[in-house]
Parts: C-alpha cells; sequence; structure tokens
C-alpha cells in the first residue's frame, strides 16, 4: 500500500483503520436496535435552473452480513453544465464538467447501539473533496430514545482551471448530536444539533466582488477584483423535527431549524409534510419548505472601495447574500406487485420532483443593463427531479 | 461555540454511562403499541439517496447547513 502525505490519503488511513477497529473490537451480543434494510437504490438526478444543468446516475447498495454488520457502497455522478449568472458576469462562456462521488459506510450493531462509520471522496477537475465520519447512536429508556453523536472530518484540495499556480487547502469538522423520542403510539419528535468548523481556502476561486471606480460616484463605473474571504468559518445548526400519524395511514410532518454562523449569517428553515397512501402500493408524499437568510458581514453587492488587505474580507457570492427560497415538492412511489416475494422482497418506483424559487434581496443582475448599483434584484427558479428504482432483499 | 457543545456531549455520555446501574424507565409506549411508529411513511430518511441528493442541492445554494440528518460527507460543491 502506497502511503501519501496528501490530507486526503491521510484521512483516508484514519478513517480505514476506524472503520476496521470499529468491526473487530466488539463481539457479538442479543439485538434491540436494528440495522438499515438491505436495499439497492438506481437513481437519475437532474436540477435545472439558474442557466445550470446538472444531472447523472446514483447507486446505493446495502447489504447486511451475520445480522450485526450492514455496509454500503455509493458511486454518484454530476454532469454539470453551467452558464450561471456568476459565469456570465465574469465574461466568462458555458462551461461543462463532471463531479463523481464514492462513499462507503459500516454499520455495526451491538445490543442496542449502532456503530456507523464511513469514508467520501470526491472528484472534479479543479476540486477535490474527502471526508470520514464516525457515528454512535444508542436505544434508551425503553426504546423510546435514541441518542446518538457524530464527527465528521474532511479535507478539501482546491485548484483552479487556467492556474496552474494555484492551490489550497480546506479542513472541515463536524460535530454531531441528536435525540429522537417517541412521545405517544402516534407521535415522535427528533432535535439535533450540528457545529461545523472550517479552516483554509473558503471562497470559490472563479467568483469576484466589484467596487466602484470613484468611491463618491457609483455612476462612474465599477471594476472587479478576486473575492478576499475570511480562511475560517463556524457554524451551528439546530433542528427540531415532528411526525404525526393520522388513523388513514397518512403522516404529518413538521420541521423548523436555526442556523448561526460567526460569518453573521442567520437561517431559518420551515418544513410541512403530509405523506397519504392508496391502497398497499402507492405513496404520494407533497411539502413545502420556506427558507430565508440575512447577509455575511462582509457581503455588498457593489462595494464602495477595493479592499485593502488581505484582513479587509469582500464577498459578492449570492449564496451569502441577504435571501429567501420556497420550495414546493411532490413525490410518488409505486410498489410493484409482480415483484413482492419474488427473488427479492419488493420493489419501488419512485419519482420526486421539487420547484424552488430563489429570490435574493441585496444580489443584483449586473447582465442587465442599468446604473451600476441599480440593476434589477436577481431571482430563479430551479427543477429538481429525482427518478429511481429501489429493491429490498 | 463548539467547546460548549462538546461539554453538553461529555456530561450526557456520562449521565448515559452511569444509566445502567439506574432502575430502567417504564415504556409508556409498549413495544406492540409501536405499529404505527414503524411504518415507512412515517420516517424523516425513507428515501436515502434521494434526500441527500436534495440536501446537497440546498447546501450548494444557501449560506445554513448542518442538522440535516444523515452521517454527512463531502460538499464537493464548487
Amino acid at each position: 500500500m502506497v502511503v501519501t502525505n496528501t490530507p486526503s490519503a491521510r484521512l483516508l488511513l484514519l478513517g480505514s483503520l476506524l472503520l476496521v477497529s470499529l468491526l473487530l473490537g466488539l463481539g457479538n451480543a442479543a439485538m434491540a436496535a436494528i440495522l438499515p434494510e438491505d436495499r439497492t437504490d438506481i437513481m437519475y438526478h437532474s436540477y435545472d435552473g439558474g442557466g445550470i444543468t446538472i444531472d447523472g446516475p446514483s447507486v446505493l447498495v446495502r447489504k447486511s452480513f451475520a445480522e450485526t454488520v450492514s455496509v454500503s457502497a455509493n458511486y454518484y455522478v454530476d454532469s454539470v453544465s453551467s452558464a450561471s449568472i456568476d459565469v456570465l458576469a465574469s465574461g466568462a462562456s458555458e462551461y461543462s464538467e463532471d463531479r463523481t462521488e464514492y462513499s462507503v459506510t459500516a454499520d455495526y450493531l451491538h445490543d442496542k447501539t449502532i456503530l456507523s462509520g464511513g469514508f467520501t471522496s470526491s472528484e472534479e477537475n479543479d476540486y477535490s473533496a474527502s471526508t470520514f465520519y464516525f457515528n454512535v447512536s444508542q436505544d434508551m429508556f425503553g426504546d423510546l430514545t435514541t441518542m446518538s453523536f457524530g464527527y465528521s472530518r474532511g479535507a478539501d484540495e482546491v485548484m483552479q482551471s487556467g492556474n496552474e499556480a494555484f492551490f489550497d487547502e480546506t479542513d472541515r469538522q463536524n460535530y454531531r448530536f441528536g435525540i429522537s423520542q417517541i412521545l405517544t403510539a402516534k407521535m415522535m419528535a427528533g432535535l439535533s444539533f450540528e457545529t461545523i468548523t472550517e479552516e483554509g481556502y473558503l471562497n470559490n476561486p472563479y467568483r469576484s466582488y466589484r467596487f466602484q471606480n470613484d468611491p463618491l460616484d457609483a455612476a462612474q463605473g465599477f471594476q472587479t477584483a478576486t473575492e478576499v474571504y475570511p480562511r475560517t468559518r463556524t457554524s451551528d445548526a439546530a433542528n427540531l423535527s415532528t411526525s404525526y400519524y393520522l388513523p388513514w395511514r397518512a403522516a404529518l410532518k413538521a420541521s423548523y431549524r436555526y442556523y448561526t454562523d460567526d460569518w453573521d449569517i442567520e437561517g431559518h428553515t420551515y418544513q410541512l409534510g403530509y405523506t397519504h397512501t392508496f391502497g398497499e402500493d402507492w405513496i404520494v408524499d407533497v411539502k413545502f419548505r420556506q427558507y430565508s437568510q440575512t447577509n455575511a458581514y462582509f457581503y455588498d453587492d457593489l462595494f464602495t472601495f477595493a479592499s485593502l488587505d488581505d484582513k479587509d474580507f469582500r464577498a459578492r457570492d449570492k449564496e451569502l447574500s441577504e435571501m429567501n427560497s420556497q420550495t414546493i415538492g411532490a413525490g410518488v412511489s409505486y410498489s410493484i406487485p409482480f415483484l413482492r416475494g419474488r427473488v427479492i422482497d419488493r420493489g419501488t418506483i419512485n419519482l420526486q420532483w421539487d420547484h424552488i424559487s430563489f429570490d435574493y434581496d441585496n444580489f443584483r443582475d449586473v447582465t442587465q443593463t442599468a446604473a451600476p448599483g441599480e440593476e434589477p434584484l436577481y431571482n430563479f427558479d430551479a427543477d429538481v427531479i429525482r427518478l429511481f428504482f429501489s429493491v429490498w432483499y | 461555540m463548539h467547546r460548549y457543545y462538546k461539554t453538553i456531549l461529555f456530561v450526557l455520555l456520562t449521565v448515559s454511562g452511569t444509566g445502567c446501574a439506574m432502575k430502567p424507565i417504564e415504556p409508556w409506549v409498549k413495544p406492540y403499541e409501536r405499529d404505527n411508529l414503524a411504518d415507512p411513511i412515517m420516517s424523516a430518511d425513507r428515501d436515502p439517496i434521494a434526500n441527500s441528493y436534495l440536501h446537497h442541492v440546498f447546501q450548494a445554494r444557501e449560506g445554513a447547513r448542518g442538522a440535516e440528518g444523515g452521517g454527512g460527507g463531502g460538499c464537493g460543491c464548487n
């Protein structure tokens, strides 16, 4: 085995050691908690909005062994074709690229405890990301409560097409904690927290901010320069969710997430969902999601003057602006009768569609002709489709 | 801020570790009353492959991230 000293190789080695020690370190025991079901999913996914189309396949295979170990592997591809507003604003032409991601995970069941670990690797021509994670979940209090905690560590390598000299790295750590609780025979609730710390190159090397040619007169035009970001970011998110079973075999789901970080972004996500069944074979889901956020403290659509040094931060990423999004979604799942009990346990074909409207409160569309700082505010809609076939065995 | 979480985690783990010696809490929803809760339609993550894809879509286009559920993994969103 060749061991290199890159962050990805170190992570892979550490993740592998953790998994092996997990799988070998504990003996068999009576079961209470449940491993994920054995299933395979073959999915086609598609995103279309804001001048970007992304589609590709994803295949997930999960299999358990000896009723105590479950392993999974996922292969995922994004084929991107982009003429987004960011690409157009930079004067570049439409580009295409692929991103390929591989994941492997393992879950080990020991009495009322499930230990999980996994490794993900993502590659594209100018970006490489590796992450390993470790989770523990424990059933307690008569199995009414499940407590879990987890840790992830990721290392990214950032490059820039057309600029061989550019190379930088990002280190990421996630700390998770969650509780799910059975409240009544028809109701469950969950509370989860996640802190993410990042250090390294956190901006996008292709993005620019803009500043006025004359600080006193915006009408004199503007020029652009590469964004200047802080090299650290720490965020906290808390999510509260609940599901309620309705007597006609349907379910109501609601969740709220609060988000805050040290870049002064504060976000609120609300989601409501309803699941309805028709007979044994059909499941229909509908949902509504509302998201809003404040802008990062170093975001502006049009700065008065250029950054003075590498601590004088400047960003014009629309993802850091004050914005909101609304999503409506629907999904249908059909259990194919002739597959039931033949070699496999059952099989379903599923179609899910989400329509998302993104509205920006202080990010302007510079492709429109207007005086600097007076262009119309930007907005766009996107459609997200997942078509997948699932079998359980 | 994450140091604060680490302290909470440590306290909870310590409490859960010592919980073995305490008298078990009587579950107010008996195992045979949990059929409805075990129905896949109640699961927040019924189709992991589709859910993680949608999380990825939002994570790449919104400032907020985290506490979505699942094991996590690289974003790779440039």
